[in-house]
């Protein structure tokens, strides 16, 4: 009665069946975990895989822009606060048209950056999730060639 | 045991065959029914795909399973990752979008430009020549949901099609000839 195959048949189904259930409560806790955290722009403290910086805008030419400025890849157990001063953008802030400085050499009033992450589960949904805070600034209307 | 099976089928009548055929039948049209109920319920025309390269690493490698949904009203935000298929490739990409930009009119135009979290660069030397942002007609979908590793049979089913060949003959074969 039990042969070979009914055993493996059935070591195969039970580990299955185990490794599904698995699965399933992976996908449970992506589904009721609130990831949003009390993150600013001065303070960045995200227990994350991916961050993405990214800013909006609204021009002329286009009513609604976001470009990402700075991301991070953080893996499980890396270092997850942030600390960064006069850095550099990772991407650059181009726009499509000129939006950021007309030809009237104004500089747009209403650029806004914020903080994402999505996270990457073992299984399950993918959130992605925004910091509160935000900081708007405007763009000069003169650029200097030099660091200020 | 192979005797046994064959056993089984000898002593069949015609109606018992009949009816082997027909739950064969059922189990081919009832996957088919939830692949295209899927298409239905998530609007993409191929809601599950397969990465299958590393450019999103350490995301999502090579075999893991992707959920796609693609509701029209959704908009595209910058920072999903989403499924799109260039001219001239047919296998779609995954990658997450880098710039949007929106015109806001009835239409909703909106241009976009991706790039993998692997790749150095963005996408513009993927895409077709002349070709700088895509827009909505190129998206299969946006990813929702993701499980590792199940989609490392089907990347090794279309990689040694013997092989493939031989499941389905086999899963066919114990359908038709097993009784319950």
């Amino acid at each position: 009665m039990h042969t070979v195959f009914t055993r493996a048949n059935a070591i195969l189904a039970y580990t299955l069946s185990v490794s599904a259930c698995l699965t399933f409560c992976c996908f449970l806790s992506t589904v009721f975990i609130d990831y949003r955290a009390n993150a600013t722009l001065n303070t960045v403290k995200v227990v994350v895989k991916n961050v993405a910086d990214y800013t909006e805008y609204q021009t002329e030419n286009n009513d609604f822009n976001q470009v990402v400025l700075w991301d991070k890849i953080v893996l499980r157990g890396d270092k997850t606060v942030f600390n960064f001063k006069n850095m550099n953008t990772k991407y650059y802030f181009w726009d499509d048209g000129n939006g950021l400085r007309n030809i009237l050499l104004l500089g747009n009033k209403n650029v806004t950056l914020t903080l994402s992450w999505n996270i990457i589960p073992n299984a399950g949904l993918l959130p992605s999730v925004n910091a509160f805070g935000s900081h708007t600034f405007a763009f000069p209307s003169e650029y200097t060639s030099l660091r200020v | 045991m192979l005797q046994s099976i064959f056993d089984d089928v000898r002593r069949m009548n015609k109606r018992q065959f009949l009816y082997q055929m027909l739950s064969f039948g059922m189990i081919v049209s009832s996957a088919l029914m939830i692949w295209k109920g899927l298409m239905v319920v998530t609007g993409s025309e191929s809601p599950i795909v397969v990465v299958l390269s590393g450019s999103m690493e350490p995301a999502f490698h090579r075999g893991d399973l992707l959920f796609l949904t693609n509701y029209p009203d959704e908009p595209v935000r910058v920072g999903e990752i989403v499924v799109f298929k260039v001219e001239g490739r047919d296998i779609p990409i995954v990658h997450r979008v880098l710039k949007l930009h929106e015109k806001g009119d009835q239409n909703n135009t909106v241009k976009f430009l991706t790039k993998g979290d692997n790749n150095s660069v963005d996408d513009r030397g993927l895409y077709a020549s002349g070709q700088l942002w895509l827009t909505h007609k190129d998206v299969v979908g946006r990813a929702r949901g993701f499980l590792p590793y199940v989609g490392m049979v089907t990347i090794f089913m279309n990689e040694y099609p013997k092989f493939k060949y031989a499941v389905l003959m086999c899963l066919g074969l114990y359908v038709l000839v097993h009784r319950e």
